[in-house]
């Protein structure tokens, strides 16, 4: 048994979530197969949105299979950093946006 | 990026005998992984078997203005093998007899060869359906001498086909060298100026994309329009198509892999994206290589392997159609790359 929680050797095992449950392992893979079709976005611009979340969402599974995807795709490491940095900007926003909050129980408490 | 070939740096790699040794040791005599004769023996492919010969393939030689880090012949400016007059004759005798409908002309850069335009002008007058020289672009403008090619390619009805990794200059840079990507710009203008890759023009332009690093080629079709998009936009540049070909772990990509420690997860890689359909359609069955010195391959990555076709008939001097169609192809674990995923061949993806 490995002493790490992530083993990257793992990443290739996905598919075999569908062993112990085949019905809802299928469901999931063929949604996720159909979202990552060419459509209203192409399946470049969903590598890049997926290669953001993969980070806001910390899976280093993720990031491991949507890196390799990128570039498989021909995307540019400057192209692959400004995802990141969309992810990182809506994750700091998403905290900052929330001192609103803490400043509406300060104006209402604290006379 | 290194300047001179495996070959000169004393590279064990550069050693045929190596490479063949690394592709059938470690993680596929363990068992780790299946090699490539086991796993088309599932498919009931196996020997695999030539079907009728469509595209005879020349290389001119090893001799190249750019070394590449990816390049599968180690080509390079100090790499001086190049076919003399005496076998291009030879090629030219079998050029009329053949039944193939390609004459596909490769190097390092085969322009390089002094007898090259000789040799063209003489294949052009087979009547060969297509007939294509391999460009690495950069020749082009390498030196005066050099200019006017896209004229000599356009009164032979030559069908460029030029490698270009990406249409950036940082990513096309890395692999190729520095100035290579603006140089290939500068030739890629000068071959649309005489009219090859427009728009409805028969002066065909192909552009050949290989990955640039330890990662197998995403979809052809998606790459070639971004290519095309971008190519056009920031320099207004037209071609035809996009090939896309799978790097094939031999020579300098070899030594890349396991320098970088990417050799068993490549490998891997290209075991896993195993298509069985695409085995049927793979270069190999329908291509002869042929090398600067006259011998004959199923092709090109086997004849940088040195592993010579399975036939009494070795040598173009001896070339018999017949006895070829008569062999098994070789093979070994390097084939793997010509079969993941869409598979890969000279002419793009088969499956």
């Amino acid at each position: 048994m490995s002493k790490n929680y992530y083993d990257a050797a793992d990443l290739r095992k996905f598919g075999k979530i569908i062993e112990w449950n085949e019905e809802l392992g299928t469901k999931f893979f063929d949604y996720y197969g159909k979202v990552f079709e060419d459509g209203a976005l192409s399946a470049r611009e969903k590598s890049l949105i997926a290669l953001a979340v993969a980070h806001t969402e910390q899976c280093p599974y993720c990031i491991d299979a949507y890196t390799k995807d990128s570039l498989q795709k021909g995307i540019t490491k400057e192209e692959m950093m400004e995802a990141v940095h969309v992810g990182a900007a809506i994750k700091s926003g998403a905290t900052l946006v929330h001192g609103v909050q803490m400043m509406n129980i300060v104006n209402k408490l604290d006379s | 990026m290194a300047t001179k070939s495996l070959k000169a740096r004393n590279n064990d790699i550069a050693n045929t005998q190596r490479q063949l040794e690394i592709l059938s040791n470690g993680i596929f005599a363990n068992g780790e992984l299946p090699t490539f004769a086991t796993k088309i023996k599932e498919t009931n492919q196996f020997p695999l078997r030539p079907k009728k010969l469509e595209i005879l393939q020349i290389n001119l030689g090893y001799m190249c203005n750019q070394v590449c880090d990816h390049c599968h012949v180690d080509a390079g400016p100090d790499r001086k093998e190049i076919m003399t007059i005496e076998t291009m004759n030879q090629c030219l005798e079998v050029i009329k007899k053949t039944g193939a409908h390609t004459l596909d002309l490769t190097g390092g850069a085969p322009e390089m060869n002094p007898n090259f335009r000789w040799f063209v002008e003489e294949a052009s007058k087979a009547g060969i359906k297509d007939f294509i020289v391999r460009s690495n672009l950069t020749i082009i403008k390498a030196n005066k001498k050099y200019h006017d090619l896209p004229d000599f390619f356009k009164k032979h009805g030559v069908h460029v086909v030029s490698s270009l990794p990406h249409y950036t200059k940082g990513k096309t840079d890395k692999q190729r060298g520095d100035g290579v990507f603006d140089k290939s710009i500068e030739a890629l203008k000068s071959l649309n100026e005489v009219g090859y890759g427009m728009p409805n023009s028969d002066l065909k332009l192909d552009l050949v994309y290989n990955p640039s690093g330890a990662f197998l080629p995403g979809n052809q079709q998606a790459l070639e329009q971004d290519f095309k998009k971008a190519l056009k936009a920031d320099f207004d540049i037209n071609f035809h198509n996009l090939f896309a070909i799978t790097n094939l772990p031999i020579s300098r990509f070899l030594d890349y892999l396991i320098a970088s420690e990417n050799y068993e997860d490549y490998m891997t890689a290209l075991v896993d994206a195993f298509n069985p359909s695409a085995v049927a359609n793979v270069m190999c069955t329908n291509t002869i290589s042929v090398s600067w010195d006259g011998f004959l391959y199923d092709c090109d990555f086997n004849q940088m392997l040195n592993l010579k076709v399975a036939s009494k008939v070795q040598h173009i001097s001896a070339y018999n159609e017949e006895l070829l169609q008569n062999r098994n192809i070789v093979i070994n674990q390097h084939c793997f790359g010509c079969t993941a995923g869409a598979g890969s061949s000279c002419q793009g993806v088969v499956a």
